[in-house]
């Protein structure tokens, strides 16, 4: 749908459309929910405005990334956004902190196991230290489960399987 | 012999390990020992090559001759490639491919850690996004150290021989030459040699718990970082740079 605005959309109004765009991968949660979105913003002075909307990448390396950007670019040019900015930014790095509560759930109800609420810091120096996270069975809910791999389908995601259930599934693991 | 541009130099290191590790390991992508591992492996391959991404792209802007990390990764012959000798090193079995990748991800999480403080802030900011991926890429080929070297007869019998044939690559991590000497000086790099106790103390302790044995020998193989490679390094860029060799200047 193409239109063009009779004024520039707020903020708000430009977190809300961003909210409508999944993320290509694990389609059930937003790129806002997924906490990539950093920032949106107006800048200029009056007359030329630009929106810029910054990004940062899950990993270094996720070959989403570069098709979340040009989701969101079309999702905006959609709205009749004319003048925008993607930029990308690096720092501070993303983490699954950064993931709403809404996004748990969503995540839960697909069968993803969400992460912890927070990272923490471990060090891969300890190994005597170290406690594998409980990971909680999306289907049954029990937290009797096993790692089968420290990655999975994709480079967010690990997999386990349920010693109860049986079920095997993606954990989106902890950074 | 002063370098006209040690930081340029400095980043082609840094980004060239990611590069050539992770093309090494992406080389198992489908013939990994079972799916979960294919799996991992190609993770790791693409973490390395999306850092390798960011360190050459900063090389570029660096050496502003309008050389982006595609020129860098494709258009450069051998001996302008300045990764250490470790990460050149053919896969062989999946016992000596998990080495390499301790080896090297110890080092690997250790430097990028210290890299986190650079006085520089793009290499601080790149150094903060990989940390993370290298700490979780170091307890997964610790798992496999420990799970390989102390599992059948079999299995340790290749780690042995892993360890033995790849530590001698281990001393050129730790060596500074004037290209360190001069970033250290202003706090942009790392001191590596001061990487060497932490990484011994890691690795001993893991080989200790894989029942793997520590080599006695101190000798090192060293030139990687200078552009002296081992033949293997011509081979791996034969097929990484065969379409844009082929067809020069081919996009998609």
């Amino acid at each position: 749908m193409q239109s063009t605005l009779a004024r520039p959309p707020t903020a708000e109004q430009i977190w809300d459309w961003l909210r409508e765009i999944p993320d290509p991968e694990i389609p059930v949660i937003s790129v806002v929910d997924l906490g990539i979105v950093r920032d949106v913003r107006w800048h200029g002075q009056d007359g030329r405005q630009e929106l810029v909307v910054t990004v940062t990448p899950t990993y270094s390396g996720c070959p989403a990334t570069s098709v979340i950007m040009l989701a969101i670019e079309n999702a905006l040019r959609d709205k009749g956004v004319e003048t925008l900015r993607l930029e990308r930014r690096l720092s501070p790095p993303w983490t699954t902190d950064w993931i709403s509560a809404a996004g748990r759930q969503q995540l839960r109800r697909y069968g993803i196991a969400p992460p912890p609420e927070t990272a923490g810091t471990r060090s891969p120096l300890s190994r005597l230290g170290r406690k594998p996270a409980t990971v909680t069975c999306p289907r049954c809910g029990s937290a009797n489960t096993a790692q089968v791999s420290q990655f999975g389908s994709t480079p967010c995601k690990a997999q386990y399987r349920c010693q109860d259930c049986l079920e095997p599934f993606d954990y989106f693991k902890c950074i | 012999m002063a370098v006209p541009n040690p930081l340029f130099e400095y980043l082609l290191r840094l980004g060239d390990n990611c590069l050539i590790l992770g093309h090494r390991v992406s080389e198992w992508c489908g013939h990994g020992p079972i799916l979960e591992e294919d799996l991992a492996l190609a993770n790791v391959a693409l973490d390395l090559i999306g850092q390798a991404k960011l360190w050459l792209t900063l090389a570029g802007e660096v050496e502003a001759e309008g050389r982006d990390a595609d020129k860098l990764a494709y258009l450069r012959d051998a001996g302008e490639f300045r990764n250490l000798l470790l990460v050149e090193q053919k896969n062989g079995d999946f016992a000596f491919t998990m080495t390499r990748q301790f080896l090297f991800d110890t080092w690997h999480y250790l430097l990028l850690r210290e890299l986190r403080r650079s006085t520089d802030s793009r290499v601080a900011e790149i150094a903060d996004k990989a940390e993370k991926e290298a700490a979780y890429h170091l307890e997964r080929s610790g798992d496999w150290v420990v799970r390989l070297g102390d599992g059948t007869q079999e299995s340790h019998r290749r780690m042995q021989r892993a360890v033995n044939i790849l530590w001698p690559y281990a001393g050129e991590l730790f060596e500074m030459d004037e290209i360190d000497d001069a970033l250290l000086r202003p706090g942009v790099s790392v001191d590596l040699a001061a990487l060497r106790h932490p990484w011994h103390e890691h690795v001993g302790a893991m080989l200790e718990q894989a029942t793997l044995e520590q080599p006695k020998s101190g000798w090192a193989q060293r030139g990687g970082k200078r552009g002296i490679h081992s033949e293997h390094l011509g081979f791996l860029l034969a097929e990484m740079q065969f379409l844009q060799r082929a067809y020069p200047g081919a996009s998609w």
